[in-house]
């Protein structure tokens, strides 16, 4: 099979999965992130929009760094940002209208995502167009997977359902499923990625933190 | 009149708490809580902040952007609706006023300014002061009840974030399994206390 992409190309795409996850590691855009757990087709529309607005950022940012000025290039980058959040949200407004409204700000609130921020900054203001935008990628496919297994713990317990479809049959409905009410409040998404944290470093132990 | 402002003041602070309910300036919220004194600096910046951005922010859509408000302009504009240009209005209007209230604090109150320090710039890209704009959109708020809720929701976040500092703080002293040591048990002491918050919930005044 010939290889599509070099080495430093296919570590720049796949090292955010695991090995230096935005949210597990970098610790960033956990904001917007949790709220929109609570059922997995919101997750999944909200790391779509994440998605296309990291990539298309990073590669703006990329093709326009030697442009910016450096003491102005936060305003810069979160104005790219931001009309490119405005398009997105015009787009999931006119096609998936009732997700757009209960994903309601968290949306808007993807400007101020710091993981987009973040690898702007850090690494498309260094970086060309093409490994930039893979790194956009990269790291939105770190956040996706965090996001949706965050989404299948609680809608799956919290509401015996995936994507909607019932997996397990609540007694609401006649079945032997006790939903479980926390899993559908705020604090069982923190619980949740706490575990994830500690199972993600367990498994590769040279991301614990020192005391 | 008074007890709805009142209201909605409490209600932002404890029962909507922009952290512990709504995850909103997170990133902040867990890379300031290792040491008290940052945190204090930090809640006591989103207060400020939150107090002066979403009462402008409030100005800003009621004569700018809602749906007809330029009418004021000229008849002309009276069906012209630029509500799509919120997201960037509002960041741009918060950018700016923390530049200028760091710039105003520089001159006129400068141990206020050495105590914020580091923190002003960082606010600009804090989703809870976005999110708090946004909020104040979606649920209507007139300008006074926009100035009760700002003040709200930045106290509430100063409570979260100075009572997790403080944890943490404790928890330096305990035997935390390796893997959960940092970030892993801060989640799980966030969610702790968001089943606390959780308490004040259906609290009328």
């Amino acid at each position: 099979m010939p290889k599509v992409l070099s080495r430093k190309e296919r570590e720049t795409l796949l090292d955010p999965l695991f090995n230096n996850n935005p949210i597990a590691l970098q610790v960033l855009g956990i904001c917007s992130a949790l709220a929109v757990t609570v059922r997995m087709d919101m997750a999944l529309i909200m790391c779509l929009a994440v998605t296309c607005v990291m990539t298309i950022s990073n590669v703006a940012v990329s093709i326009l760094r030697h442009g910016i000025p450096s003491h102005i290039r936060v305003i810069v980058q979160l104005t790219i940002i931001a009309s490119l959040v405005i398009i997105t949200d015009q787009v999931l407004e006119a096609f998936v209208y009732e997700i757009s409204q209960e994903l309601s700000v968290f949306v808007g609130l993807i400007i101020t995502n710091c993981i987009i921020m973040g690898r702007a900054e850090a690494f498309a203001m260094q970086n060309g167009p093409v490994l930039s935008a893979l790194d956009g990628f990269g790291n939105a496919l770190g956040y996706s997977v965090i996001l949706m297994g965050v989404a299948f713990f609680r809608e799956l317990f919290g509401m015996g359902t995936l994507f909607n479809v019932t997996v397990l049959h609540t007694v609401a409905d006649g079945g032997w499923y006790p939903t479980n009410g926390l899993m559908v409040l705020a604090p069982a998404a923190f619980f949740i990625i706490g575990f994830f944290i500690w199972a993600i470093r367990e498994w590769k132990p040279e991301q614990v933190e020192a005391e | 009149m008074l007890e709805n402002l009142l209201n909605i003041g409490v209600r932002a602070a404890f029962v909507e708490n922009m952290a512990l309910a709504y995850f909103l300036g997170m990133c902040s919220f867990l890379a300031v809580s290792k040491r008290l004194e940052t945190a204090q600096g930090l809640g006591l910046a989103v207060i400020f902040v939150l107090t002066v951005t979403v009462p402008l922010n409030n100005l800003i859509y009621q004569y700018i952007l809602a749906p007809g408000a330029l009418a004021w302009l000229s008849p002309a504009f009276a069906d012209v609706d630029l509500r799509f240009l919120r997201f960037l209005a509002f960041i741009g209007a918060i950018a700016a006023t923390v530049q200028i209230v760091e710039m105003t604090l520089d001159k006129y109150a400068p141990k206020l300014y050495a105590a914020l320090g580091v923190f002003l710039p960082l606010i600009a890209v804090n989703c809870a002061i976005l999110g708090g704009s946004l909020f104040m959109v979606q649920r209507d708020y007139t300008f006074p009840e926009s100035i009760a809720f700002g003040f709200g929701a930045g106290f509430g976040f100063f409570l979260a974030v100075v009572a997790l500092a403080s944890i943490r703080e404790k928890l330096r002293y305990s035997n935390i399994p390796p893997g959960l040591r940092g970030l892993g048990i801060t989640f799980i002491t966030t969610g702790l206390m968001a089943i606390g918050f959780m308490g004040f919930m259906g609290i009328q005044l």
